[in-house]
């Protein structure tokens, strides 16, 4: 028997937010942990800079003075981690806005998996930016000797350190968002109204709630998948 | 609607695991050298953990794929391939997106640090590389699309005729 989404549901949201459990606070958790990772990795990537003066001869009895200075712009790489942590942060602050505020909206349609599509999303975006910033730093802490690069962390250690920390701010992120994806799978917490949904669908016993959605057709899930984001960002 | 769910699902489990065998493949046997000034120059993927890296992972993902292309859909283990699904598809963004950066800076090199691009020297062996990322960045897509699919089907099992 379908319901119609809007009127069973909404007693089911309501029901189950009405009980915050632990569980429920053990996600919400996590996802602020990866918020506030992705944010301290962007931010000290972003403001990663030093600028050394090196003595390259002399000329009579004037040394001759070179001033280089290591940005993060310089290197393709750690701008895409700039943005992508950037991303990261600002998608986990919208969902933990939707996780507090969420029992007022109404889930019609795609609004149900449209959370866990951004997260399978998310979790792409961080494990790429990290992993390519990950194999720059480690180039620029070897060199390599077989192209014939020279490695820059002896001169720009502090550049080096400050680079290694956004690193691993950006590991604990992709670790945490990782963990909040796959937690329905594993019913980890089995009080947030998605998990329930998706733990009642997965598991193979007769269910006598099915909810119709409007996305029969996986080109329309991926167009609705923009727009929805798009207005949760303007909610 | 079974039946079809399966034959999509094999389809694209089909694509990714022949995207990431070749790219596995074009990868190892990658392989130039150069004479520059009397000094041997070879480049080999052997030459940069990134490549090392790409070609594990890589590797692991095409096992991966051949393992669950034998997999029935409704076996116990049907809510662990789902993870490893997305763990999948983690490990190969993050492998093609390692060797992406390495390979930009091997084309384009970084003036700020000093590094010169090798392509030049090298032709046969950037081409190769080339190939390599191509068939990773298909697969890594193949993987995100699986993932949306099985969420697609787990979200809506009995999709009704639309209203």
């Amino acid at each position: 028997m379908a319901l119609q989404s809007g009127e069973t549901l909404a007693m089911l949201v309501g029901n189950i937010w009405s009980k915050p459990r632990s569980r429920y606070w053990t996600l919400l958790g996590l996802r602020l942990l990866a918020f506030l990772a992705a944010a301290a990795a962007t931010l000290v990537m972003a403001l990663n800079k030093q600028t050394k003066t090196f003595v390259v001869g002399t000329i009579g009895t004037t040394p001759l003075k070179l001033t280089l200075t290591a940005k993060f712009q310089h290197t393709p790489a750690f701008v895409f981690f700039v943005i992508a942590n950037g991303l990261v942060c600002m998608h986990n602050l919208v969902m933990i806005m939707v996780d507090l505020v969420g029992s007022k909206f109404d889930y019609k349609g795609l609004r149900f998996p449209m959370v866990a599509i951004l997260d399978m999303l998310n979790v792409a975006l961080v494990s790429g930016g990290a992993n390519a910033a990950a194999f720059m730093a480690e180039l620029g802490k070897n060199g390599n000797s077989h192209a014939r690069w020279d490695k820059i962390c002896d001169k720009f250690g502090a550049y080096c350190d400050r680079g290694g920390g956004a690193l691993i701010a950006s590991f604990l992120a992709l670790a945490s968002c990782f963990s909040f994806l796959s937690s329905p799978y594993l019913n980890l917490s089995t009080r947030r109204p998605i998990v329930l949904f998706l733990t009642t669908i997965i598991n193979p016993k007769p269910q006598t709630i099915f909810i119709s959605m409007d996305c029969s057709n996986i080109s329309h899930c991926i167009c609705l998948v923009f727009q929805m984001y798009v207005l949760l960002l303007l909610l | 609607m079974a039946k079809t769910k399966r034959i999509i699902t094999i389809l694209l489990r089909l694509l990714a695991f022949g995207a990431t065998l070749s790219a596995t493949v074009v990868m190892v046997t990658s392989h130039d050298s150069a004479e520059v000034l009397n000094l041997k120059f070879t480049a080999d993927y052997n030459n940069s953990p990134s490549f090392k890296y790409y070609v594990i992972a890589e590797a692991i993902a095409s096992v991966y794929g051949l393992v669950t292309l034998f997999l029935s859909s409704k076996s116990l283990v049907d809510r662990l391939i789902v993870i490893l699904d997305v763990v999948i598809a983690m490990l190969l963004t993050s492998s093609i997106s390692a060797a992406l950066a390495v390979a930009e800076i091997g084309k384009r090199g970084n003036s700020h640090a000093g590094w010169l691009p090798i392509c030049d020297q090298v032709p046969k062996f950037c081409d190769h590389v080339t190939g390599a990322l191509i068939a990773g960045f298909a697969a890594a897509i193949l993987y995100l699309v699986l993932n949306l699919y099985s969420l697609h089907v787990v979200l809506a099992p009995l999709c009704p005729a639309k209203p």
